[in-house]
């Protein structure tokens, strides 16, 4: 009888429900960098070794500076759930493979510390962390644009700035309203392109999104409202001599799919209401061919997608999901009326 | 036309724990405490004291207002006491505790009123009001309001046997013991309706169950076979609706809005003993279950049995249970002490052991929008937890969080593992007291 009792007095009591989901935080931003390996798979073999090196710093950083924020101002721990080395992986991802070491470091810290440690950290920064770092980055115009052939490296493990092979990426030759010349759409679409670390192999970076999609990470209504905004503008409105061509480039080129299904995809900064989510990816792509067509730069995904950041708050009040029920309300106030 | 409702989630659903498990009649207890609270509305007034003799089915409480549902007594025997007892609800209610003589002397109510309602069938809604029938689906909600809501308002019937709650199987085991007393449940109601066909809606995850009931449900008998999809909160009222109608109950509203009254399985079951036998409502069946019971079950027992004589006959709890809940693990509640009783809504005791996943120190939420996904209210659970935290109560109203049905299936998804219905019940409560 008193063990009893001693077991009845052991028993938790708290608020239903009393079962959850085994998926948390940090599982999904597993999901998130899992998917993401393909593309540093491609980005090694295409850039050499620097390419891991270079996104392995940039973790690094990114972990350590969340780590050190927390520390300095006594707030919890954070660095477990694995964001920290979602913004470095992404930030890494979207810079060349040549950018000096310390410029990314200082992109880093600008990610963590400024975007997204200042605002209360993970769930409250409203702007991407590894973007709105990209964009800080560019205080260094000549680092932000030297863009080396790949497999061009002379050795797997010795590339630095100084002897990368540099050329035009094919975005640099359509924003001349033409389109790339000496390489094909399908080596485009392997990753065989000069640009940003990650960004370059089309191929890879929709095997990641295929694993997140299947994993129920992300769904396909900002990527895909996204993407075929992009499409339909390039297709409507084309340059060089090729519609379809045209179109494929600008699908294949730059940032657009790595932007569409890892970064517009960001929970902390885009919508939550389904419809809100499609009339953000819609302009998401409309800014990016916005940008393209008529901007100074040559890309135009990430300040697309930073701007549309700022529109989130008021998407997802604008555009709710229909009240449970309210059918009948609309027509009492209609017939009220 | 196949309609369905919007959200929901797909836990492990449990029920193999104890879907094998026939219905077991459990010896009424030496004792049993009735609470004078035993359903939706206001508490019944005690008629008896202590010491008086009561019969089995006997009045031992009576209705104070419209939406209350009487109480009787579960076994014959004498009163011990008239005295406030722990409630499931983790409060001290009225209770009145008998002490069993072990005879069952039925009262003289109890017997068959089948010939009356032959003639009359109108005459169920008095038949339902005194038998003190309620929701056996844990809602329970007074039988006979409903139906006095419903009255020459309603075009559809429909049956609730989603059972769509984890582990719960006592209308599972029902339907595949007793269906034809569920379905004699279910034309008395319709009778009583003047319908001519009502929906029997069960969930895809009871194969057994659907099986017999497909045997007996042939076309053109009046009752339809509806099999849902499973799907958590399939059996919630106004999803069940949606996804047999395609009917949205209106904000605030009643299923007689749109034309729908929905009976429990459980209900129909109970409105058959009491028109057949005229037993009122002191029994019901309940499953013992979860990974921390020895033996899941599930039994037929007398209301008032104390839980712990339930875990008792399931062979007793595991050494690690970390928690009893009384209902789903869903939207049951946990309970701290084992003495307290069976009552008209407790279909399920579970033992649950210990679950890392419940909560967090440091809950965050990163705006993943499952919440949103998940919710079958159509409603944004991540910014009514950002409105309640800051107590923004325009807000919480703006964002219609009257609307919440506490399913929990936003709280379910969360991954930064906030508690969101705690945060709703206590928004909602802050709501109400503005008003």
């Amino acid at each position: 009888m008193d063990q009893e009792k001693e077991k009845q007095h052991l028993l938790s009591v708290s608020v239903s429900p009393h079962i959850r989901t085994d998926e948390d935080t940090r599982s999904i931003m597993l999901d998130v960098l899992i998917a993401m390996v393909p593309a540093l798979g491609v980005a090694a073999y295409m850039f050499g070794f620097r390419a891991i090196l270079v996104t392995l710093v940039s973790c690094a950083a990114c972990v350590f500076f969340e780590w050190a924020y927390r520390k300095l101002l006594k707030k919890p721990r954070s660095i477990g759930d694995l964001s920290a080395v979602v913004t470095g992986t992404l930030l890494a991802y979207c810079l060349p493979v040549t950018i000096p070491l310390w410029i990314l470091i200082i992109g880093d810290f600008f990610a963590i510390v400024i975007v997204k440690e200042l605002f209360g950290g993970l769930g409250k920064n409203f702007m991407n962390p590894a973007l709105a770092g990209r964009a800080f980055l560019f205080s260094w115009p000549v680092a932000m644009t030297t863009w080396m052939e790949p497999l061009s490296y002379t050795g797997f493990f010795r590339i630095s700035a100084a002897d990368a092979v540099t050329r035009a990426t094919p975005l640099a030759d359509m924003a001349g309203g033409k389109l790339p010349e000496g390489v094909t759409l399908l080596q485009s679409f392997l990753g065989q392109v000069g640009g940003s670390l990650g960004e370059i192999s089309t191929f890879a970076l929709l095997l990641g999104a295929v694993y997140l999609l299947i994993r129920r990470v992300i769904t396909l209504r900002i990527p895909l409202s996204f993407l075929l905004t992009v499409a339909v503008l390039s297709f409507l409105f084309p340059q060089g001599n090729s519609r379809l061509l045209w179109t494929g480039w600008q699908l294949c080129s730059g940032g657009v799919i790595l932007g569409a299904f890892f970064m517009a995809t960001d929970y902390v900064t885009s919508p939550v209401n389904p419809r809100a989510q499609i009339v953000y990816g819609v302009g998401c792509g409309l800014l990016t061919v916005f940008i393209r067509w008529f901007g100074a730069y040559a890309e135009g995904v990430s300040y697309a997608i930073l701007i549309m950041n700022a529109t989130v708050w008021l998407l997802d009040k604008a555009l709710p999901r229909k009240r449970f029920g309210a059918v009948k309300e609309k027509k009492e106030k209609e017939a009220a009326k | 036309m196949k309609h369905s409702f919007f959200g929901g989630i797909h836990p492990d659903d449990g029920k193999r724990y104890s879907a094998a498990s026939p219905i077991t009649p459990l010896p009424p207890p030496p004792q049993v405490v009735i609470p004078v609270s035993m359903h939706i509305g206001a508490p019944c007034k005690p008629v008896v004291q202590k010491g008086d003799t009561v019969k089995m089915g006997q009045l031992i409480a009576e209705t104070t207002g419209f939406v209350a549902a009487p109480i009787h007594a579960s076994v014959s025997g004498t009163v011990a006491a008239v005295e406030p007892r722990l409630h499931p609800n983790g409060q001290k209610v009225m209770s009145i505790v008998i002490d069993n003589d072990g005879l069952d002397t039925p009262d003289e109510s109890v017997r068959s009123h089948k010939e009356e309602l032959e003639k009359d069938p109108h005459a169920l809604l008095e038949l339902v009001k005194n038998g003190g029938i309620v929701g056996m689906g844990g809602a329970t909600f007074p039988t006979h309001v409903k139906i006095s809501s419903g009255l020459g308002k309603v075009d559809t019937m429909i049956v609730n046997a989603a059972e769509c709650e984890p582990y719960i199987t006592s209308d599972q085991r029902i339907l595949e013991e007793q269906p034809d007393q569920v379905i004699g449940g279910i034309r008395y109601l319709m009778r009583m309706l003047d319908l001519p066909e009502a929906v029997l809606a069960v969930e895809g995850n009871k194969p057994e169950a659907i099986a017999g009931l497909k045997k007996r449900l042939t076309p053109g008998c009046g009752i339809r076979l509806h099999v849902l999809r499973t799907r958590y909160p399939q059996g919630a009222e106004k999803q069940l609706i949606q996804s047999v109608t395609g009917r949205q109950v209106p904000p605030g509203g009643l299923p007689a809005d749109v034309a729908c009254i929905v009976f429990n399985a459980h209900t129909c079951w109970c409105v058959n003993c009491l028109a057949e036998e005229g037993l009122p409502s002191i029994q019901r069946v309940v499953t013992v279950s979860g990974p921390g019971v020895a033996a899941p079950s599930n039994f037929l027992c007398r209301v008032g049995t104390p839980v712990s004589a339930l875990v008792e006959a399931a062979g007793g709890l595991k050494e690690d249970v970390d928690k009893i809940v009384l209902g789903g693990p869903m939207m049951g509640s946990a309970v701290f002490d084992l003495s307290v009783p069976v009552i008209k809504g407790t279909n399920a005791v579970l033992g649950l052991m210990p679950n890392q996943n419940l909560a967090k120190e440091n809950p965050v939420c990163i705006r993943c929008g499952r919440c949103v996904a998940a919710c079958p209210m159509h409603l944004q659970p991540l910014y009514l937890y950002a409105a309640e935290r800051k107590g923004e109560i325009g807000e919480l109203e703006r964002l219609h969080i009257t609307d919440c049905i506490e399913c929990g299936c936003c709280a379910y998804v969360c991954p930064g593992r906030l508690q969101l219905v705690q945060a709703f019940k206590d928004g909602k409560a802050q709501v109400k007291n503005k008003k």
